[in-house]
């Protein structure tokens, strides 16, 4: 349903990003894009939603399809409307305003107040931590709680697709676990389809129904989830990937590539 | 007396510090929305001035011609100042949108004069000028409307920042642009409305202002009263504006009265100024205004 063909990405007109990133979200599905720092993922997820313009970026070649129309080149807040979601790495929620704040703001495309009551409804029927929690300025929400409001917020435009980055930054591995889990019910009951940005693997092949592998601005692998967790390589480098130090794990990404290449 | 006297001081200061909030509130609304800070918000006022002067002097039309004039006047200078001056600056430094407003209004102070004549001209509010008495306080009329049509806004305005729809995302735009922009808000269009809110509040302190000094270039030193309200009120506080302006309308008032015949005249100017320093040392985000969220 969404699908980038070989997108290229330079911010300020001469930092190339991406080259040539093909992925396909499929519907009603779980897609990942695994990778370390800098690889370009959130970049990806910029690129969709169109927030990269005002970042000074730029989809320079291919395409970005979604429900039979181009939208790369869309301005970030026509992309929401047509039911694209993204939920920022590190939250960053509306800080000032309330948690029930938050949510009306999330809202923002729907004019209807029913629709936007509805909306806020659905969301504490998921995380009913933040009901509790509801006319709590959010800047002082917990780091689990911030992120269930990050995700509830982007619910409130009743998206289609959700670009998730990160969901398990600098959290406890029993929230990180609770939130995938929110998050797969979520796809399954409101037929949401998911772009997952992970650094943290393990979790995303978990719950992922698909999976790329991203260095250096490039997709290097992907397959099914089951397929890419019985992949050796990705055993070796990115479900094992803190063990080896910097440079070896660069050496080995090298490596790592070339026989990849080798064995397609 | 003594007391007659003071309470009189503060009654006249009330009502020229809800003034002094209603022209804040232009600068905070603008500060609120857009991170902007305009420091034209005093040649906004005198601009709006100048416009339903021409209108009431040189035309010699009504009075309400005159504010319909002064409102539709002042909301698209600053829809087009918006477009043409702040827009392209989006996402620079914010000295970049500073200086583009002190440059400003250095030209509406130059301009003005220039289009609609160097002499002070008055018009007049159709309240006649009949003072007030009750009890110890003389109550100008221009004053009491001056005081009312400021409330009526810090009122509206409280209202549409805490509970519409629109108000909400005004603020989102305000924590956190990008984010803003992901939520399908069109943060320009925001933008473009946080200036035109400041544009009608201009117009009408302008009107207003202006029935109370007679209309010139001068109009524009209440933007001078501007940073003090905001300061110790919070830049982004409209709670805040309206203490700021009362604290500030007051001060001046009660520095007038006691401190003037002592040193000779003078304090009334510097002494909101004195108070803004010493705000800034003990309370930088003012009295209501929002403090950074740290979490550790």
């Amino acid at each position: 349903m969404l699908t980038l063909n070989n997108i290229e990405v330079v911010y300020d007109g001469v930092i190339l990003v991406l080259r040539g990133v093909s992925v396909n979200v499929h519907e009603g599905a779980i897609t990942t894009v695994l990778g370390a720092n800098g690889a370009g993922k959130t970049t990806t997820l910029k690129a969709i939603s169109g927030v990269l313009r005002s970042e000074r970026g730029e989809v320079t070649k291919g395409s970005i399809d979604y429900a039979g129309r181009r939208i790369d080149g869309m301005r970030a807040h026509d992309v929401t409307r047509l039911g694209i979601a993204q939920v920022f790495e590190g939250r960053r929620v509306f800080e000032h305003l309330t948690t029930e704040e938050n949510l009306v703001a999330g809202g923002h495309i729907h004019s209807d107040f029913a629709r936007i009551r509805e909306g806020i409804d659905l969301v504490y029927s998921y995380f009913p931590r933040l009901k509790e929690r509801r006319s709590q300025q959010s800047g002082y929400l917990s780091g689990g709680e911030q992120q269930m409001l990050a995700i509830g917020r982007a619910l409130m435009s009743r998206p289609k697709v959700m670009l998730l980055d990160e969901p398990s930054l600098g959290l406890a591995p029993m929230l990180v676990e609770e939130i995938f889990g929110i998050v797969s019910r979520l796809v399954k009951q409101e037929k949401l389809s998911v772009l997952l940005v992970e650094q943290n693997a393990t979790m995303a092949l978990k719950v992922a129904d698909h999976g790329y592998v991203m260095e250096n601005g490039r997709i290097v692998l992907e397959g099914d989830a089951a397929k890419l967790r019985d992949n050796s390589d990705i055993k070796e480098f990115y479900l094992g990937l803190n063990e080896g130090g910097v440079r070896k794990s660069y050496r080995d990404t090298k490596h790592y590539k070339r026989r990849k290449r080798w064995l397609s | 007396m003594e007391w007659e006297f003071t309470l009189l001081l503060i009654g006249n200061g009330v009502l020229i510090g809800l003034m002094y909030s209603l022209i804040a509130l232009g600068f905070v609304v603008v500060y609120k929305a857009t991170d902007a800070i305009n420091f034209a918000q005093g040649e906004f006022v005198m601009l709006a001035a100048l416009f339903s002067a021409a209108v009431m002097v040189l035309m010699e039309l009504p009075f309400w011609v005159a504010v319909i004039v002064a409102v539709l006047g002042m909301v698209s200078f600053s829809f087009g100042l918006e477009r043409v001056v702040l827009r392209p600056l989006l996402g620079r430094p914010v000295v970049a949108v500073i200086m583009a407003t002190i440059g400003l209004a250095a030209i509406l102070r130059g301009l003005g004069p220039m289009i609609f004549g160097a002499e002070t001209r008055s018009i007049s509010l159709p309240v006649g000028d009949e003072p007030l008495r009750l009890g110890p306080f003389i109550l100008q009329p221009v004053q009491i409307t001056g005081a009312l049509v400021a409330l009526a806004f810090l009122g509206g305005f409280t209202w549409f920042f805490l509970r519409s729809r629109m108000g909400v995302a005004m603020r989102a735009v305000a924590d956190n642009q990008q984010v803003a922009m992901a939520m399908g808000i069109n943060v320009e269009r925001y933008f473009a409305l946080a200036w035109a809110m400041a544009g009608i509040v201009s117009a009408l302190g302008g009107v207003v202002w202006g029935a109370m000094l007679g209309v010139d270039v001068h109009v524009s030193l209440v933007g001078l009263k501007v940073f003090p309200v905001v300061i110790l009120g919070g830049l982004d506080s409209i709670v805040g504006a309206v203490v700021g302006g009362l604290i500030v309308g007051i001060v001046e008032n009660l520095a007038a009265g006691y401190l003037d015949p002592l040193v000779g005249g003078g304090s009334k100017d510097f002494a909101p100024y004195v108070l803004m320093i010493i705000a800034l040392m003990v309370r930088p985000y003012g009295i209501f205004g929002k403090r950074k969220i740290e979490r550790v």
